[in-house]
């Protein structure tokens, strides 16, 4: 059951992110973000950690993407012109990337000590319980330090986003 | 009854690397702004996913809080970018990268 469920999960994960790299529109990429972003919070909710599953689904196919929505939509944007590219990123760049994924794959195939197998359900560590637990003892002054930094980064969004008045 | 059977980590661990190497991929090769922002966040929800999985390998909690704070880091990155985006716009009235080269020698 934890295969078949993963093997979903994957494939919709993976079809998603090529077809996000595919689409010349703007706003069918971010759509096919949000898919990326639902089948990654099934696999963490296998993954025991149930708070991030939901946070996953609200703070980033619910926020973030709407607020990408928002500007695709706000700036009237077409396809995507065919313009102009470097030489060096249509020859160099995917055998570059394919390197890059084959010393990833290479790396977690070989180097790594031997993994505990994913089964739903032997570990429940990841609940709303101990995650508040942890933030509010351990990890109490990188909360409040990041709270300040999304104060700064709405007070920056909005200063940078005002229009000119002359 | 279907029984149970166990997924080994090592998979999410292929599954992270490679939605990581799509969204280099789509940084390398899109030329509009929003995609480019769009596969940075794709790249960073592989990071995540290697968080969660390493914090189920080890069965101790911090790697979900790191991952927690990623997430909040990357919604103020996505408010301020897509501000820097809307005022690029406004002043170039274009999205394509390689059109705003004013810097480029």
């Amino acid at each position: 059951m934890d295969t078949i469920l993963f093997i979903i999960c994957a494939i919709v994960a993976i079809l998603s992110g090529l077809n996000m790299i595919l689409q010349k529109h703007p706003i069918s990429s971010a759509l096919s973000l949000v898919g990326v972003m639902g089948a990654l919070a099934v696999l963490y909710l296998l993954l025991g950690a149930e708070f991030l599953a939901m946070a996953q689904m609200f703070v980033y196919a619910g926020a973030v993407m709407v607020l990408f929505i928002f500007v695709i939509m706000l700036l009237n944007m077409g396809r995507e012109r065919a313009s102009r590219k470097s030489w060096f990123a249509q020859i160099v760049g995917l055998p570059l990337v394919l390197a890059f994924l084959g010393i990833l794959l290479f790396i977690t195939k070989a180097a790594l000590p031997p993994f505990r197998a994913v089964q739903f359900g032997t570990w429940v560590g990841g609940g709303a319980y101990n995650i508040g637990r942890l933030l509010f003892t351990t990890y109490l002054l990188p909360f409040e330090v990041i709270s300040v930094v999304v104060l700064i980064a709405i007070v920056g969004a909005v200063i940078l986003a005002r229009k000119e008045i002359d | 009854m279907i029984p149970p059977m166990p997924v080994p980590l090592s998979w999410y661990l292929f599954l992270s690397a490679v939605l990581f190497a799509l969204g280099v991929a789509g940084f390398i090769y899109r030329k509009n702004v929003i995609t480019m922002f769009l596969s940075i966040e794709l790249m960073l929800n592989a990071v995540n996913l290697t968080f969660i999985a390493f914090s189920y390998q080890l069965q101790h909690i911090d790697g979900q809080i790191y991952s927690f704070f990623v997430m909040v880091i990357a919604a103020a990155e996505a408010a301020v970018g897509l501000a820097i985006i809307l005022a690029v716009f406004r002043n170039r009235g274009t999205l394509q990268v390689d059109e705003v080269d004013t810097m480029k020698l």
